[in-house]
């Protein structure tokens, strides 16, 4: 497979020279800048300050990531959408604190040669990569993480799909004691996704398992978690605990509550509408005003789009 | 229970200060305090600008049936403040729409209004809700004559009906708080079709002035 590298550098993104000369001197001020902010009186308001969570090793950088800047952990974590812990942004940070995280395993299984089960140690022993990707919501706003995992496909070349695997579905995790959500059928639970064989093979498409350097939170997915960049993000499915190779187009979640609105390949496309509003433009978090406009496949086209060729993605949505 | 005129200018004056304290929060965490309004502030004010839309309109609602179960019907001196706020935060909601969404592009505006049923709806009744602001003067409704202002003013019942459906069109998926708004107006609609019914109904929602 031809893998092309991201080429999305805009001309405003690359450091000023005046500004790169003088790196060491700012990397000084920002660190004079952290021992003033720990006095609490002068808290650096624009810094990616993490959780203090549990630091991840030997991670590789990766060609695939942007060079745009990272959306700042707080919002990372603190604006989500994982409706088992409530429909609001922020009740997955409240909330998501419940979620039993070990023991945890995930069964691979179906069209296979070797189904088998991970254990998530296992699993945290693959080669770790960075992966800044941009995240696109289907809510027209935006943000820029900085992702921690591996290529799905390295999972399944270890369980062999057969010539039967046309798709993958990816099953998350359903805890009636710790998740408030699923009390209510807002959505079908278990949440279930799903992609084509080759998109969930493609290099782009990740299991990740950290974000900023860390463990991964609880609202963003933990402990494992898909990462699909050129899908809007609600085809990134979290906390999965099952994984199912299978002939049949499975059908996910938001296919089930509202077909007319997600369709099940979902791919970011400006020119496709979500119904009720228009997929155009995105907010930047923590911007005000929808001032980026919205790239199909969120940017990464030179990489997926040959995946869709001959695809009418207008009915394809 | 009757206050006095001054003790009703302070109740006035107390309940326009507390109409403003949401927009005036909002107005400070957009200038100052960014983390009043969390990862996406224009979403959060125009969520929160609908939203007391709505609660202005069913406090609105309500003062007729409260007037009529208490018999106070010195609540009715602050109907026409609350609808006009009411009125003031759907213009700043729909403002903040069209700036922080639509970036002021009209082509694009039109095309959300035209296209998106939520939208048409919303945009509806704020529209409506313009001639019951623009008649709410003392000297509008005398130059109205008391009949033809009243008629005027029953659009409020076709107003907050939309504004709950736009509400609820709105929604993702989680549709209980419009559904919360829906059951409450539908109580405060019903009120009325049942004194209606028993003929209870008295002639005195025309604002008596100051």
């Amino acid at each position: 497979m031809l893998i092309k590298h991201p080429d999305d550098t805009r001309p405003s993104e690359i450091t000023p020279k005046r500004i790169y000369e003088r790196r060491r001197e700012l990397m000084k001020l920002a660190a004079a800048g952290s021992i003033l902010g720990a006095t609490g009186l002068f808290a650096p308001s624009g810094g990616a300050q993490t959780a203090g969570a549990q630091k991840m090793e030997n991670v590789k950088k990766s060609a695939f990531s942007t060079n745009e800047p990272p959306t700042i952990y707080k919002h990372v974590t603190g604006y989500n959408n994982y409706y088992e812990f409530g429909t609001d942004k922020d009740d997955p940070a409240e909330f998501a604190g419940r979620l039993r995280v070990r023991p945890w395993t995930v069964a691979v299984e179906g069209e296979v040669a070797k189904p088998r089960t991970f254990g998530i140690e296992e699993l945290l022993k693959f080669p770790l990569e960075e992966r800044v990707y941009r995240l696109r919501c289907v809510e027209a706003w935006s943000m820029v993480i900085p992702w921690i995992g591996f290529e799905f496909n390295r999972i399944a070349k270890l369980v062999e799909p057969t010539s039967q695997a046309k798709f993958v579905e990816f099953v998350t995790a359903y805890q009636l004691e710790n998740m408030p959500g699923v009390r209510r059928p807002v959505l079908d639970w278990p949440y279930v996704e799903g992609l084509r064989i080759d998109e969930a093979m493609h290099p782009l498409a990740i299991l990740a398992v950290g974000l900023y350097g860390e463990v991964l939170p609880n609202q963003n997915g933990a402990p494992v978690r898909l990462v699909v960049p050129w899908k809007y993000g609600f085809k990134s499915g979290k906390s999965i605990v099952r994984i199912r190779f299978i002939e049949k187009q499975p059908k996910t979640a938001w296919e089930k509550a509202a077909p007319h609105e997600y369709g099940f390949y979902s791919n970011v496309n400006p020119n496709v509408d979500h119904p009720r509003w228009s997929q155009k433009r995105e907010k930047r978090i923590p911007d005000f005003f929808a001032r980026r406009e919205t790239a199909i496949f969120n940017g990464y086209s030179e990489q997926v789009a040959g995946l869709y060729a001959g695809m009418d993605l207008r009915k394809f949505y | 229970m009757q206050p006095s005129n001054r003790q009703l200018g302070a109740l006035k004056a107390l309940v326009f200060a507390l109409a403003l304290v949401p927009l005036a929060t909002l107005a400070l965490g957009a200038l100052f305090f960014p983390e009043w309004l969390g990862a996406n502030p224009a979403e959060y004010i125009t969520r929160k600008t609908g939203n007391w839309t709505l609660r202005f309109l069913l406090i609105t609602l309500a003062v007729t049936p409260l007037r009529m179960i208490t018999g106070w019907n010195w609540l009715l001196r602050f109907r026409r403040m609350l609808g006009l706020f009411a009125f003031f935060h759907g213009v700043v909601h729909f403002s903040s729409f069209i700036a922080f969404d639509h970036l002021f592009i009209v082509a694009e505006i039109l095309k959300d209004i035209v296209k998106r049923p939520f939208i048409t709806v919303g945009f509806t009744a704020l529209v409506l809700m313009i001639p019951l602001a623009a008649t709410s003067t003392n000297a509008m409704v005398r130059r109205l004559g008391a009949k033809r202002w009243l008629a005027l003013h029953r659009l409020v019942y076709v107003i907050a009906p939309l504004g709950v459906l736009h509400f609820w069109w709105m929604v993702k998926r989680d549709i209980t708080q419009p559904a919360i708004f829906a059951a409450i107006l539908v109580l405060l609609l019903g009120f009325r079709i049942a004194a209606k019914l028993r003929g209870a109904t008295r002639p005195a929602a025309v604002p008596a002035g100051r």
